[in-house]
């Protein structure tokens, strides 16, 4: 697969790490009353789509940006590559 | 009619025209006790024990595509209970047992093959974890032996012992593990279950779930609503697809493993032989083939196709344990999606959903427990509690802190 | 023997060969089976299943039947293609499969068995008794398994891997693949042509056709030469392209010298990664044959390939001159074999044409509406059987050519699973739903005469130009002289004798008349109940035939019936390439420590530690035995000062305004309240509340601090602590680098470590009330050398960590020996380190499994509960809060008893099984300061049970072992040396 980093342009997904749903991005607040049930469902429930999923890469043998990836699971064509920090911070291209 | 011998020799003789089918196709009934969705192994496995274990009737099993087209016809057919944890190795001991009366249970040769498995081990520290663990599989009576350097030499001398990147200190052996031919095993159970009376119905996938408050009613499918008191879901890969139409999310990602087989050669392995510094563990058919694979790539997929790199991964580890292997050829690869769960072992449980079970969660480890997984899962269907060596199994293990977590990497599917 | 006078091979370089060492002449130019056709060898192997005498039957990649060994001894290598193998001087190859001679195989006795070796037959038997599979039948099974055999020797070869990023990758060189290189070329664009021949041309080569008023040959030669003149079009033979996978990236294989009597340096083949913009496949079309009775034997062939031996190498398939031909066919392309051979002055018996109005298209009899009905010849073909409205003959006829119609090579195109479509006017499968970026060219998608694949060629490569917005000219398409072939729907003809369907396996049409009865119709059954496409050749020429034959029985269309799936490789490929060469001690990197090579010279043993080589122990002379060595060297360290190489530990600078507040969140502990120059020991936990690693972290300055991981862990806590950074937090001001490579780090440890260092560094007040324990500081040592000191130790002793640039690190240690021999000081490897903090219970990877929580070390109050971290929340889960193994030591009762790493603990009086299992032993080693053996270990409530007798099972390996329980802290419990 080839990864459309946003700085870097096309790169080999080889140079990156994957490591879920974008969204992990979505910590849930600790000080909040279900704070149990929500960091629950954060760590460990996932919609795992049959198609278009938002998804965290590690450019680890490059910029180690993380990424979020918009990806189709059936084909795997790729949507779209953003920052995460830029996604995080509401920054939008 | 059974299976022998003396039949395949009658029939040989009078020019095969005593062969019935394997198993009827019948049209769906309206109304089932059972409606078990997936007509994988699991799947197949968990009708039959129903019938034949729990004496229950008016069973169906729905099943999208042909029987045993899902995982059960796609792995690498290892069968091993060689597990470290208390939650899970009680179970795969199980199934072994059952692994072993497996042809005459279901009077269909699966070829049960008991030849070995040996994990190598490269580290002092990796031998102390091996070492744990085969106390535990002794602990559970599944029997095991450290095998030194020296004794692995006799027993392979193909290795790379001399030359390595990670020299090979010894290995863990389970002499009952092995091999069994995937595809019989599925279809054993789909000929035995339908004798039972279980209605095998292909080309027929679920389309959703007819619930009334909070109670399961049926299944709507592409050949029309079908009511059911119990419906079992065993459709690993599928999982969360399946149970979304019942609105629930699992703790599961869809993954794809590949796997590969070489061209047919003159036997050459002895067992199952698996890497412990490489991801890359090979077996030999009872035709010839080197079957073989390694890690899954890694990200969530549905596609049933791999990539490059993990295919130059599992051939790196290959060349490097076995340098024997380079004049062997590559003959076909192939993709299986794996319910990759949150910690690396299955889910055997009830659902939120009164009348509504969920059997998923066997990342790429499934195949070894079709045998306990049908029973247990038949158990659950029928008496509504778990059985004693699935009790671990529950939904609720990552809510309450009870992961069964074997390779301590947590909650990060692709890590397992 | 049946040499003609035409075709492209070199006269001028005869070669010799042996098969079956049987020395035989050949051309350069030849493949093996060519030459082995041209010295009337037609007998080659032996089926999988009944052993029946096969000979060659293709001239391409898809060869079932004439799979030999080639070479000898480490270079042996098995089910090698013959069509497939070029010709060099000396080349050696050796039929496979047989008992005894080919000639008189003695498992041929299975073909007598077949009525009991039906489809399946295995299922159904070999049952009873139980015990009698792994005995008695699987052995007697897999003696007759496979077909080759490897030599259990490791590959002497080299391999290579490389990687090419063309604008246009091409995929088959005929006449489609040429006109798109050269209109792409033409053009500019950057072209990969790959072939998985020894020469380009494809079909061309193996016809006698005409293009633009040229042989085509010869306009073949004329395009290679423009292409080659051309800098950005690359021409790669012997290149099989065999799969394609995501985003424009395709897999293939390049045999570099496989061809080649000598290597001569080079490697055996390369495996390429093609990462293409655009790709065209021009893959061509595959013969395929229609089963009769007893249409396997030797000199029985795909008609295409007995006029491709004839054209292109020359050669006549017959055994003798006067042998006769004979074509059966459906289509008008067995015409063409039978006008072609008939030309050459060949012996063409007749075409025997299934279709009733079918016609002569040259100089030979046609028998139309007349089939092959059954054949004779034990181990060549002289007779066959020609049936027409019920009535048969009996003809000679040595030679046997089959026409079924052709099937584009789809498969590439259906690599990401698409299924191609049936096309009921030309009967066959067309590519349909091609991987983003590829298009299909030529007979690939049925476009199959010459005139068509040219054009079809040139379009390809036009869109292709168009899309890459590079410029297109155009030039007119060059034309041909064939007409397209018309093919009649006839599958197979009825016998009641066995017609193969897939050769190598021994299908027959009866077997899929079972699988049918049996109701295993689903391709998928059909296929892996029969086994049907599962032999070397995938299928390729009995795939499509099957599916027709389970069409007829089934009463449903072809395409009702169901499609294949094809799945990578398109041809089998070698292990040893898709590896890369990369095997041995170079499977994977070796990471050396500043001080590798200083050690190496001081002999020390060193063992892989993940990534890196870690010096073991330093021998010395007159050690025999390693624990001397270790031993020595731990007491060196409590006695006087060892020096350790610990570069290997993760290093991380955090710097930024929010560093604090942010390292808050990664440790479940509090580093907030750290003061600059202080450091402190902090745990890290998952975000599933599990203790995920452990480590130090040292404020150097305000916002600046030095987080140490552990040497497993040290990439993946960077990448979990850059996600916080980026993905949870990116509003806090800090940054983060990994400085691991950057600073060597090495322990200096012992009771007179510090006086060891004040030798070292400049000006620098080490005494206990200026550097106290958990100090650190920047400092410069030897007159200037920057350096940091941290003073932590892991051994339990007096001890600091001193680290500086890595440059500097073997000079350090060097310098450090040199200023400490009066003080005894020793080098110590990671034996001696881990007898060290075991004697002192600290914890390792051993004891941090990841399945463990921060409470089982005795740590619980490291998770603070005044503040988030990562992991905080869900540590506080039932599960693991009611967690009870705690973390303690052991000691043999028999002091002369060993402590095993991995024994399983229980009560003296519990019988042992998993349910009364109460822990296990996590690291042991002997120590040389308690006299014994010792242990680390989790037990349930471990710290209230010191003094207790337990057992330490270990059935494994036979033993039980009594020990008593005590604290993990073997060494100074009260921690009063390290803080001296």
């Amino acid at each position: 697969m080839l990864i459309p980093h946003p700085l870097l342009g096309l790169r080999d997904a080889q140079e990156f790490t994957y490591l879920g749903d974008a969204t992990l991005l979505n910590r849930p607040d600790p000080q909040s009353e279900t704070a149990d049930a929500a960091f629950h469902d954060y760590v460990y429930l996932r919609d795992n789509p049959a198609g278009v999923h938002r998804e965290l890469w590690f450019h680890d043998a490059g910029d180690r940006s993380w990424l979020v990836v918009t990806r189709d699971t059936t084909t795997h064509e790729i949507l779209g590559a953003e920052l995460a920090r830029d996604v995080k911070l509401g920054i939008t291209a | 009619m059974a299976f022998s011998g003396f039949r395949v020799v009658k029939e040989a003789l009078t020019g095969h025209k005593g062969w019935g089918p394997l198993w009827r196709n019948p049209e769906p009934q309206a109304q089932y006790d059972f409606i078990i969705i997936g007509g994988g192994g699991h799947g197949l496995a968990t009708a039959y024990h129903l019938a034949k274990t729990y004496g229950k009737s008016r069973i169906a099993v729905l099943e999208k595509g042909w029987l045993g087209s899902g995982n059960i016809g796609r792995n690498t057919t290892i069968i091993r209970s060689n597990y470290l944890l208390p939650g899970n190795q009680p179970f795969y001991e199980f199934s072994m047992k059952l692994w072993e009366n497996q042809e005459q249970d279901l009077n269909f040769n699966s070829m049960v093959s008991q030849r070995t498995i040996i994990n190598l081990f490269h580290s002092d520290g990796q031998r102390d974890a091996y070492r744990r663990r085969g106390n535990a599989m002794h602990l559970s009576g599944a029997g095991g032996t450290l095998l030194s350097q020296h004794e692995l030499r006799e027993i392979a001398p193909f290795l790379n012992y001399d030359n390595a990147r990670f020299p090979i200190k010894g290995g863990l052996r389970q002499e009952r593990a092995g091999t069994a031919r995937h595809d019989g095993v599925a279809w054993g159970y789909a000929r035995a279950a339908d004798r039972l009376g279980v209605d095998l119905i292909q080309n027929c996938e679920v389309t959703g779930f007819r619930i009334q408050a909070g109670k399961l009613q049926g299944v709507e499918t592409t050949r029309g609503y079908i009511g059911a008191k119990k419906v079992g879901v065993a459709v690993a890969g599928s999982s969360s697809r399946v149970m979304a139409q019942a609105g629930i999310r699992l703790p599961i990602e869809s993954h794809v493993l590949q796997a590969f087989v070489s061209e047919g050669l003159k036997p050459i392995i002895p067992g199952v032989i698996t890497f412990g510094a490489g991801h890359f563990y090979v077996s030999q058919s009872d035709k010839g083939g080197l079957v073989f694979g390694g890690d899954i790539d890694g990200y969530n997929t549905y596609a049933q196709r791999g990539n490059l790199p993990v295919i130059e991964d599992v051939l790196e580890g290959g060349m490097a344990l076995m340098p024997m292997l380079g004049r062997a050829r590559l003959l076909r690869s192939w993709g299986g999606i794996m319910d990759m769960s949150m910690d690396g072992s299955p889910i055997i449980d009830r659902t939120e959903i009164e009348g509504l079970y969920l059997n998923a969660g066997w990342c790429y480890g499934g195949f070894k427990a079709t045998p306990a997984s049908g029973y247990t899962f038949a158990h659950l269907l029928a008496t509504d509690t778990p059985h004693d060596t699935a009790t671990a199994y529950r939904l609720d293990r990552f809510a309450r802190g009870y992961v069964i977590d074997e390779k301590g990497v947590g909650a990060q599917p692709n890590l397992h | 023997m049946t040499r003609l006078s035409n075709g492209l091979i070199d006269r001028s370089s005869p070669l010799t060969f042996r098969f079956n060492g049987t020395r035989y002449q050949g051309y350069a130019g030849d493949t093996l089976a060519s030459a082995l056709l041209a010295n009337g060898v037609q007998l080659v192997g032996r089926s999988f299943k009944y052993h029946r005498p096969r000979g060659i039957f293709s001239a391409g990649s898809e060869e079932p039947n004439a799979l030999v060994t080639v070479g000898r001894d480490a270079q042996t290598e098995p089910n090698t293609r013959a069509t497939m193998v070029e010709l060099y001087d000396g080349l050696e190859a050796y039929s496979q499969n047989h008992v005894g001679p080919l000639s008189h195989d003695i498992m041929a006795i299975n073909d007598l068995a077949a009525p009991f070796l039906s489809a399946g037959f295995y299922y159904k038997t070999f049952m009873w008794p139980k015990t009698f599979w792994e005995k008695l039948y699987e052995p007697m099974i897999r003696r007759a398994a496979g077909l080759g055999a490897l030599s259990g020797l490791p590959d002497p070869a080299s391999y290579d891997r490389g990687f090419l990023h063309p604008d246009l990758l091409i995929i088959g060189a005929g006449a489609a693949g040429l006109i798109s290189a050269l209109t792409a070329g033409r053009a500019g664009a950057h072209v990969v042509l790959a072939d998985e021949d020894s020469r380009m041309g494809g079909r061309l080569l193996a016809e006698d056709g005409i293009i633009d008023g040229i042989p085509a040959i010869d306009w073949v030669k004329t395009t290679l030469d423009e292409l080659r003149s051309l800098p950005n079009v690359r021409l790669m033979t012997r290149t099989t392209v065999f799969g394609a996978y995501d985003h424009g990236v395709y897999g293939a294989v390049e045999r570099v010298s496989d061809h080649l009597a000598a290597t001569n340096g080079q490697v055996r083949q390369t495996f390429w990664r093609f990462t293409a913009k655009r790709t065209i496949l021009a893959t061509g079309a595959t013969e395929r044959h229609i089963p009769f009775a007893n249409n396997d034997r030797p000199g029985i062939m795909l008609a295409g390939a007995i006029r491709a031996y004839a054209n292109r190498w020359g050669v006549s398939a017959q055994r003798k001159a006067h042998d006769r031909i004979a074509i059966f066919t459906n289509n008008d392309d067995g015409h063409r074999t039978a006008d072609a051979l008939s030309k050459k002055g060949l012996p063409v018996l007749a075409v025997i044409d299934a279709r009733p109005d079918a016609k002569s298209l040259g100089h030979y009899q046609t028998f139309a509406g007349s089939y092959v009905s059954d054949t004779r010849g034990r181990k060549g073909v002289n007779t066959i059987e020609v049936t027409r409205d019920g009535q048969s003959q009996w003809l000679e006829c040595g030679v046997l050519g089959v026409s079924g119609g052709w099937n584009p090579n789809v498969h590439l195109a259906s690599h990401h699973r698409a299924r191609p479509i049936w096309d009921n006017e030309k009967l066959c499968f067309l590519p349909s739903g091609a991987p983003v970026g590829m298009s299909i060219a030529g007979a690939a998608r049925g476009q199959g005469t010459t005139t068509q694949a040219l054009a079809d060629g040139q379009h390809a490569a036009t869109n292709a130009l168009y899309e890459l917005g590079l410029p297109v000219q155009s030039h007119p398409a060059p034309v041909a002289n064939d007409e397209p072939s018309n093919v009649a729907p006839i599958w197979h003809m009825p016998s009641r004798k066995r017609a193969w369907v897939d050769f190598q396996n021994d299908v027959t049409v009866k077997d899929i008349k079972l699988s049918h009865q049996e109701n295993m119709r689903a391709v998928e059954h059909l296929k892996r109940w029969t086994t049907l496409g599962m032999a070397t050749d995938q299928g390729k020429t009995s795939n499509v035939t099957a599916l027709a034959v389970m069409a007829e029985l089934t009463s449903q269309t072809i395409p009702e019936t169901g499609t294949t799936i094809f799945r990578p490789p398109y041809t089998p490929v070698s292990m040893a390439v898709l590896g890369g060469g990369d095997t041995g001690a170079n499977f994977r990197p070796s990471r050396l420590t500043p001080t590798h090579e200083w050690a190496k010279s001081l002999g020390a043993t060193f063992v892989e530690a993940g990534q890196w080589m870690r010096a073991q122990w330093y021998p010395r002379a007159g050690e025999t035995h390693w624990r001397q060595s270790v031993d020595r060297e731990a007491q060196a360290v409590r006695a006087n000062v060892g020096i350790c190489d610990v570069s290997t530990l993760g290093k991380i600078d955090v710097q930024g305004a929010d560093a604090a507040l942010f390292l808050d969140r990664i440790y479940s502990n509090t580093i907030s309240t750290l003061k600059v120059g202080k450091t402190r020991y902090g745990l890290m936990l998952r975000e599933d509340g599990q203790l995920y690693d452990d480590g130090t972290c040292a404020c150097m300055a305000e916002g600046h601090y030095i987080v140490t991981t552990t040497t497993a862990n040290a990439g993946a806590v960077f990448q979990r602590m850059e996600f916080a950074r980026q993905c949870l937090w990116p509003e806090l001001d800090v940054t983060l680098i990994s400085t691991t490579d950057a600073w060597a780090q090495i322990a200096v440890a012992g009771p007179k470590s510090r006086q060891l260092l004040s030798r070292v560094v400049d000006e620098f007040d080490l005494s206990n009330t200026a550097f106290p324990f958990m100090s650190c500081t920047e400092l410069t040592i030897c007159n200037g050398l920057r350096a940091r000191l941290f003073r932590i130790s892991f051994s339990g002793e007096l001890a600091y960590e001193l680290a500086v640039p890595a440059r500097y690190g073997a000079a350090l240690m060097e310098y450090l020996m040199g200023k400490g021999a009066d003080l005894g000081v020793t080098p110590y490897g990671t034996e001696a380190l881990g007898v060290l903090r075991i004697e002192k219970g600290h914890a390792t990877g051993n004891e941090i499994t990841g399945q463990t929580t921060a409470a089982m070390l005795g740590l619980e109050k490291m998770v603070s509960t005044k503040k988030d971290s990562i992991g905080a929340i869900m540590s506080r889960r039932q599960g693991l809060a009611s967690e009870t193994r705690r973390l303690v030591g052991l000691v043999p009762i028999d002091t002369n008893d060993p402590v095993v790493a991995g024994s399983h603990l229980f009560t003296t009086t519990a019988d042992q099984n998993l349910k009364n299992d109460q822990g296990w032993i996590t690291s042991a080693c002997y120590s040389p300061h308690i006299n014994s053996a010792i242990g680390l270990a989790y037990l349930e409530n471990g710290t209230d049970r010191f003094g207790e007798e337990i057992i330490a099972a270990n059935p494994l390996e036979g033993q039980s072992i009594r020990l008593r329980v005590t604290s993990a802290h073997f060494i100074d419990p009260k921690g009063d040396r390290l803080r001296d």
